[in-house]
C-alpha cells in the first residue's frame, strides 16, 4: 500500500513536469494549424514597429540637433476637443479640488469650463515623479528641477507648443527658457511657480527666531535630537549650500556641482548630522505630524507644511536662513505618451492662468510664475511676501537641479559627482 | 487542441454523444486529462511567478542609463558588486536579520505559551473564541497598525499641541521612542498570529495519551514537554518562524512609520533605490534576502523540519 502511493506520487510528478511539455506541443500545433493565430502573431509585429517608432521620435526629440533645426517639428499646432479627462502627477497641494479645505479649489472650475476630469497621483519626491512617468501612464507632471532634465533626456516628455497656451506670455522673463525647462531655446513645459525651503522652527524653543542653517547641522544646535530631515538625495545640496557660507576653503560656488573633495565634504556633514536627527521625512504629512506632536524642533521644510501645521495649532514658524536656501522652480510638463493631451494642454494653460496660479501660489507658499497672479491674490502682499518679481531674491535661492558629471559651474578642469552617485551616496548614509 | 474543444463545448451546446466521446477519450488517456487540468496552474507557478523572478536577477546585470536613468540592455556585474561588497550595505542586510531573529524569538516567546494554552488547557468554547482572538488583528489594515503603534509610541513633549504623549507613555509612563525596540514590538506584533496558529494546530494534533504515557513513565512536565512535545512541534515552529523571518525581513514601511524614518531595513533600502530610479541596482540588492531566505530555508531542511510534513 505505501509503496504504491509512493509510486504514483512519483509518477504525478512527472506527469506534472511533462505537462509544460505538452502544452508546448499544443501550441505549436496550433500556430501550424489555426489561421487565427497566425493573425495573432500577423498584429504583433506591426504593434512592435509602431513602438519602435515611437521610440525612436521620443529619443530624437530629445537631440538638441533635432530640437535646433526644427522647433515645431512634431508640435501640435492646434488643440482639438478635450478629451474627457487628464491624468496628473503633482507635489501635494498643487491639484486641489476642494478636498482639502472647501475654500481651497482651482479644479472643479477647469472641469466644468472644460470637461477634462482631473485625476491626480501626488508624488513625494522628485524621484519618485521620475520612476511614475517611466509608465508612460500619465499626461503630465508637475516637475521640479532636479527631475526636469532627466525626464527630457529619457524622452519621457514632450516639447510643448507655447502658442497654444496663451497665459505663457504673463510668465515672468527670468522663468522662462531656463536650463531645467527647456533644449535649445525649445520650451519643454510651463513654469509653475517657485519657492524656497525653508527653515522651521518651534516657537516655544525659539523664542527668537533662527538665521541659521546651523541649528540643523551644528552640535550646539538648541533642537539637536530633534531635527526634522528631508529624505531625498538632493537634500546633499542643502549640506553643500551650508559649507558654502561656513568652509569657503572649499570653494563649492554651486550646490549641484561638486567635485568629488567637495562632495565628501558634504557628506561628512551629513553623517554628523545623523546624531541630531529626530526625523528623515519623505511624506509631508509626516512631518506635519511631528512638528505638530513636538518631536520636531527645527528642520527643512515647505511653506505648504507651516501652513497646515499651523492650522492645527502647532507653535512653529519658518525663516529663510541668512546663508540662502535651495528652492525649487516647477514646470508643468507633458508626457510623450500622453493619451490626453488636448486636456493636458488646456490644464498647462489653467493652471498658470491667473487666478489659478494665484490660488496654488497661495495655498503652496510660494512665488507664482504668472506676472499677472499679483493682483488675485487673497493676501495682496503675497508677491511681496514671497519675492515673485524680486531678482535678487532669488540670487541665493537654488533651484533643485540634476547634477552631472559636467560640473554646472562651469569648471572644467574637474569632473562633478553625477546625481546617480548622489543616490548611492544618500543610501550608502542611510543605511 | 483538445483544451479547446473541452472550453468551447458548453458554447455550442453540449450533446450527449460528444461529451461521452470526450469523457471516454479522457478515460482512456489518464496523462492528458492530468495535463488538462494541471496546465494553467503549473504555468502560472512558472512564468508569472518564477519567470518574473528570473526576470529580476537577469535585470540585476543590466547597466543604467546615467542620464535617462533607465536600464538598458549593455550588461555589466558592476551593480552586483556594489551590492555585494559595500561595507555599509552589509550593514544594513545584518541589521535586518538581526530585527527579522529578533522579532521571531520574541513571536516564539509570545506564542508558544498562548498555543499552548488554547489547544491544550483552555475549554472547547474559549477555544474558539481565543483563536478568533488571535486571528481579529488580521482583519485590521495594515497600514492603520503602523501608525496605530507610531501613535502610541510617541513621546511626550512640551512643544507639542499635546503635551502628553502617547499611548505607553500616559499609561506606563515610559515608551521605547522611535528606535529599534519600536521597529521589533510593532513587527513582533503584527506577525504573532502567523507563529501562532502553526504551533496550535502542532499541538492540537498531539494525542492527549502522548502525554499521559510520558507521565505513566515516570517523567515531569518539563521532560515531556523537552522530550515529547518539543521534537514534534519542530514542524510547526519552522513554519511559523519561516512567515515571521521572511515577513520581517522584507517590511519596508512599519520600520519607516514608528521610527520616523531614522531605521532603514533593507526592503526600504531596495525600495529607495528603486524609486531612485536604479532599478538595476535594487534587483542586485534584492538577492540579499532572497539568498538569506534560501539560506534559512536549508537550514531549517539540515534540523529536520520538514521531515514529519
Amino acid at each position: 500500500m505505501k509503496t504504491s502511493t509512493r509510486r504514483t506520487r512519483r509518477f504525478g510528478a512527472c506527469l506534472a513536469t511533462l505537462t509544460l511539455v505538452v502544452a508546448a506541443c499544443g501550441d505549436d500545433d496550433d500556430a501550424t494549424d489555426t489561421p487565427g493565430t497566425e493573425a495573432t502573431d500577423g498584429t504583433d509585429a506591426p504593434t512592435a514597429t509602431t513602438a519602435d517608432t515611437t521610440a525612436d521620435t521620443a529619443a530624437g526629440d530629445t537631440t538638441p540637433a533635432d530640437a535646433g533645426t526644427q522647433p515645431a517639428g512634431g508640435l501640435p499646432t492646434e488643440l482639438g476637443e478635450g478629451e474627457g479627462e487628464v491624468n496628473l502627477i503633482a507635489w501635494a497641494g498643487y491639484v486641489e479640488d476642494g478636498s482639502t479645505d472647501p475654500a481651497v479649489d482651482w479644479v472643479t472650475e477647469f472641469e466644468e469650463t472644460t470637461g477634462c476630469t482631473v485625476n491626480v497621483q501626488l508624488g513625494n519626491s522628485s524621484d519618485e515623479m521620475v520612476q511614475l512617468m517611466q509608465t508612460g501612464e500619465y499626461d503630465g507632471v508637475s516637475a521640479s528641477g532636479d527631475a526636469t532634465l532627466r525626464l527630457i533626456a529619457g524622452g519621457e516628455v514632450a516639447p510643448v507648443n507655447v502658442d497654444l497656451i496663451p497665459n505663457y506670455a504673463d510668465v515672468f522673463e527670468d522663468l522662462k527658457l531656463q536650463s531645467h525647462n527647456s533644449v535649445d531655446g525649445q520650451p519643454y513645459g510651463v513654469p509653475h511657480g517657485r519657492g524656497a525651503n525653508l527653515l522651521v522652527f518651534n516657537t516655544d524653543l525659539y523664542t527668537t527666531a533662527p538665521d541659521s542653517w546651523g541649528e540643523v547641522f551644528e552640535s550646539t544646535s538648541a533642537a539637536a535630537g530633534s531635527v526634522s530631515i528631508y529624505d531625498s538625495p538632493i537634500y546633499i545640496a542643502d549640506a553643500a549650500l551650508y559649507l558654502m557660507a561656513t568652509q569657503p576653503d572649499l570653494g563649492i560656488t554651486n550646490p549641484y556641482a561638486l567635485d568629488q573633495e567637495q562632495f565628501d565634504a558634504a557628506i561628512a556633514l551629513l553623517e554628523a548630522q545623523e546624531g541630531l536627527a529626530g526625523q528623515y521625512w519623505a511624506l509631508y504629512t509626516d512631518q506635519q505630524a511631528a512638528l505638530e506632536g513636538g518631536t520636531a524642533l527645527a528642520g527643512t521644510t515647505w511653506q505648504v507644511i507651516v501652513n497646515l501645521a499651523q492650522a492645527n495649532g502647532a507653535k512653529i514658524d519658518a525663516v529663510k536662513p541668512k546663508e540662502g536656501s535651495t528652492g525649487w522652480s516647477d514646470t508643468w510638463m507633458i508626457s510623450s505618451q500622453a493619451a490626453h493631451p488636448n486636456c493636458m494642454y488646456m490644464w498647462m494653460d489653467w493652471i498658470i492662468s491667473p487666478k489659478a496660479n494665484a490660488a496654488v501660489a497661495e495655498w503652496f507658499g510660494e512665488a507664482p510664475s504668472n506676472t499677472k497672479s499679483c493682483d488675485m491674490t487673497a493676501v495682496p502682499e503675497h508677491c511681496d511676501i514671497f519675492h515673485a518679481g524680486e531678482t535678487e531674491y532669488w540670487e541665493d535661492v537654488w533651484y533643485w537641479t540634476t547634477p552631472e558629471e559636467t560640473c554646472l559651474d562651469g569648471r572644467s578642469d574637474v569632473t562633478c559627482v553625477p546625481y546617480t552617485e548622489w543616490v548611492n551616496a544618500w543610501n550608502t548614509l542611510r543605511a | 487542441m483538445l483544451d479547446h474543444r473541452v472550453g468551447h463545448d458548453p458554447a455550442l451546446g453540449p450533446s450527449g454523444s460528444t461529451m461521452r466521446t470526450i469523457s471516454s477519450f479522457f478515460r482512456r488517456h489518464p496523462r492528458l486529462s492530468l495535463a488538462s487540468v494541471l496546465t494553467a496552474p503549473v504555468a502560472w507557478l512558472l512564468i508569472v511567478y518564477i519567470g518574473s523572478l528570473a526576470f529580476m536577477i537577469v535585470s540585476a546585470l543590466f547597466q543604467l542609463d546615467e542620464q535617462s536613468q533607465e536600464p538598458t540592455t549593455e550588461l555589466t556585474a558592476e551593480n552586483l558588486r556594489i551590492a555585494f561588497t559595500r561595507s555599509e550595505f552589509l550593514q544594513v542586510v545584518l541589521k535586518s536579520v538581526g530585527v527579522a531573529v529578533a522579532v521571531t524569538l520574541l513571536c516564539f516567546a509570545l506564542a508558544l505559551p498562548m498555543a499552548f494554552y488554547i489547544a491544550k488547557v483552555a475549554k472547547p468554547w474559549a477555544r474558539r473564541a481565543l483563536i478568533v482572538a488571535v486571528l481579529l488583528p488580521l482583519w485590521a489594515g495594515y497600514l492603520v497598525k503602523g501608525y496605530a503603534w507610531k501613535a502610541m509610541l510617541r513621546p511626550a513633549s512640551e512643544f507639542g499641541i499635546n503635551t502628553d504623549g502617547g499611548f505607553l507613555t500616559s499609561v506606563f509612563g515610559w515608551t521605547p521612542g522611535f528606535g529599534w525596540t519600536a521597529v521589533i514590538l510593532s513587527l513582533s506584533y503584527l506577525w504573532l498570529p502567523y507563529m501562532v496558529l502553526p504551533i496550535y494546530a502542532g499541538l492540537d494534533r498531539l494525542p492527549p495519551s502522548l502525554l499521559d504515557a510520558s507521565g505513566d513513565l515516570g517523567a515531569r512536565p518539563l521532560r515531556t514537554f523537552r522530550s515529547v512535545v518539543m521534537p514534534m512541534l519542530v514542524p510547526s515552529i519552522a513554519a511559523g518562524s519561516l512567515f515571521t523571518f521572511s515577513l520581517s525581513l522584507g517590511d519596508f514601511i512599519i520600520p519607516n512609520i514608528v521610527t520616523e524614518g531614522k531605521v532603514r531595513l533593507v526592503g526600504k533600502f531596495i525600495e529607495s533605490t528603486l524609486n531612485a530610479p536604479n532599478q538595476p541596482l535594487a534587483a542586485a540588492i534584492t538577492l540579499w534576502p532572497l539568498l538569506i531566505i534560501v539560506v534559512y530555508l536549508v537550514g531549517l531542511k539540515r534540523l529536520g523540519a520538514f521531515e514529519s510534513l
